[in-house]
């Protein structure tokens, strides 16, 4: 029985079809994220699976409640970490909590000890009675973490959680995400535009552009579907490196930068006796080798045909969408 | 869900108590600029004549309710503010999704917003004591109390259809300085009533502040225009239709 259900759910603006008659399903405990470039249509997706927009059409079921005839209880079992930080930060870490508890309805001593127990999870006792505005981003995202956690949802939304922060910081939130999921058993529902975010925490994941869903597997099933591998080779001048190669038919692309070169092809383990072979014959010398899989920046370009960074700049959200996801 | 939740009613009106009593600088100008108004303009027109007022009432005397208003109706209005304020930095989503009637959101905003105002109505009115305007300590002052009250329930009931109406902060100030100053000025907080050339007064009598004013006066220096009753329900009657036109508006509010 899946925890979310979701059934041809539309919702269309004058001039956009932000979401376009997407249906997919969660099951208990899974972390599912969706993947896709600004504007595909993630933050809209999730507006309505919490109820803050109505859906234009379709439906989906939150532990079997329905999101447009029951939303109030479908609230009660869902937390959310919103993508813009909404936090109020002239109060306390601990007063975000409780005001949040009290909104929840939780009787006073259920609230003290959840409390304690939230802001273990994701370290945060110290700071626990600072203002919000003492906080770093990182600590706020955790807080508000913490606060999705608050009043034991089933599904925790996090839209983009881990965005405008610091490499290190996003890298803390992963494993945060993770703990929790693990010991809380507590189903996640995440967007991301980063690849290495839905591939380091998703169990499975769906590649969302124009608000359509394009595929949804797991990670390495994703990858693996592309079926290339990739090799890279240090080598000290790129181009003559790249020269030795271009002409060989098992190479399927080659890109050339500075001090190495990327080459795709199928198999590439046992090529590379031949790759040493050519390159010692020639006397190029060969600094590193790494053979690696395709990522799911790859998985993205192969399924839409663009890079998902290339667009971050150039997708224009219409003036309204603005008011709307600002 | 139209039910109402306690627990949430005292928690959003206790997050507007807390965020007033942190904000010093709020703290400090409450105090700083109703003493300026009443000291300054009390003390300094003093001396000028009104016609109609009656022996051992001083133009001070007739100042002090103005002022009181005055520093009831902006906190009031501010409500408004501080929603697009949240819609801004986000935390009215952390608001609206909780399993929380919006009529429960908006009652606890608004009496997080009467109590913040009252507070500085009675702040005023203790400067107001402490420069000597002669305000009757009697029964009275429970009046005086609702009418301070009502007021603050219509000037929030303008601020929730303003910020139902307007989607950013700039446009709620631009039409502060349209709206609600006028309202204010032109509610006669600064001569009595009956001082005011009659085509002013025609303007007064449909201006709602007015009534929170003259009411005042009569309540607290037993001097003004209108019997107390008619302010008092004229007021009663314009904070329920503003308050329930506010709370109809921003339940239909999106995110």
């Amino acid at each position: 029985m899946p925890i979310i259900s979701v059934e041809n759910l539309k919702k269309y603006y004058k001039d956009v079809k932000a979401v376009d008659d997407i249906s997919f399903s969660v099951e208990p405990g899974e972390v599912f994220g969706f993947l896709g470039p600004n504007g595909a249509g993630k933050t809209t997706t999730i507006k309505m699976l919490v109820t803050l927009l109505k859906p234009t059409g379709g439906t989906a079921k939150i532990v079997e409640n329905d999101i447009v005839k029951n939303p109030d209880k479908v609230r009660n079992s869902i937390g959310i970490v919103f993508q813009d930080p909404a936090l109020d930060d002239r109060l306390t870490g601990k007063e975000n909590l409780d005001f949040h508890a009290r909104m929840y309805g939780m009787k006073k001593e259920k609230r003290e000890e959840r409390i304690k127990e939230v802001l273990k999870l994701v370290d945060l006792e110290d700071k626990a009675n600072s203002l919000v505005k003492t906080y770093s981003g990182g600590m706020k995202r955790r807080l508000e973490i913490a606060r999705g956690l608050m009043h034991y949802p089933k599904v925790l939304f996090l839209d983009e959680p881990t965005i405008g922060l610091d490499p290190q910081t996003r890298r803390s939130i992963w494993d945060y995400v993770k703990n929790l999921n693990e010991k809380e058993k507590i189903t996640i529902f995440l967007t991301t535009h980063y690849m290495e975010e839905a591939d380091f925490l998703c169990n499975r994941v769906a590649i969302i552009d124009n608000g359509k869903i394009l595929v949804i597997d797991d990670p390495s099933n994703l990858k693996n579907k592309i079926g290339k591998d990739v090799i890279t080779l240090g080598c000290s001048n790129g181009e003559a490196c790249a020269d030795l190669f271009k002409k060989e038919e098992w190479v399927e692309s080659i890109k050339v930068h500075d001090s190495s070169i990327t080459i795709g092809a199928k198999e590439i383990e046992e090529k590379l006796p031949l790759i040493i072979k050519l390159a010692d014959k020639n006397n190029i010398k060969i600094n590193s080798i790494d053979i690696r899989k395709p990522t799911l920046e790859d998985v993205f370009l192969f399924y839409t045909g663009k890079k998902i960074r290339d667009q971050d700049a150039a997708v224009s959200i219409p003036p309204r969408f603005k008011r709307r996801f600002a | 869900m139209m039910g109402l939740n306690y627990q949430a009613i005292y928690v959003i009106w206790l997050r507007q108590l807390k965020r007033f009593v942190r904000d010093r600088g709020r703290l400090i100008s409450n105090f700083i600029q109703p003493f300026f108004f009443l000291s300054v303009l009390g003390f300094g027109l003093g001396s000028a004549v009104f016609s109609g007022l009656p022996s051992g009432v001083t133009y001070i005397d007739v100042l002090a309710p103005g002022i009181i208003v005055m520093s009831i109706m902006f906190p009031s209005v501010f409500i408004g503010l501080s929603i697009l304020w949240d819609r801004q930095f986000g935390f009215l989503q952390e608001v609206l999704v909780a399993p929380v009637s919006r009529l429960s959101i908006v009652i606890g905003t608004t009496l997080g917003g009467a109590t913040i105002a009252i507070i500085q109505g009675l702040i005023v009115m203790l400067i107001a004591l402490l420069l000597g305007v002669s305000i009757n300590v009697s029964l009275l002052l429970v009046l005086a109390f609702a009418i301070m009250l009502l007021t603050s329930f219509v000037a929030i009931g303008i601020g929730l259809i303003i910020a139902s109406k307007m989607q950013s902060i700039e446009g709620f100030q631009f039409i502060v300085s349209l709206f609600i100053f006028p309202l204010l000025f032109l509610a006669s907080p600064f001569s009595p009533l009956q001082s005011l050339p009659s085509l002013l007064k025609t303007v007064a009598f449909v201006d709602p502040m007015t009534y929170g004013i003259d009411g005042l006066r009569a309540t607290l220096i037993g001097f003004s225009y209108f019997p107390v009753y008619i302010s008092f329900s004229v007021l009663l009657g314009l904070s329920i239709v503003t308050m329930l036109i506010g709370s109809y508006l921003f339940s239909k509010s999106e995110v």
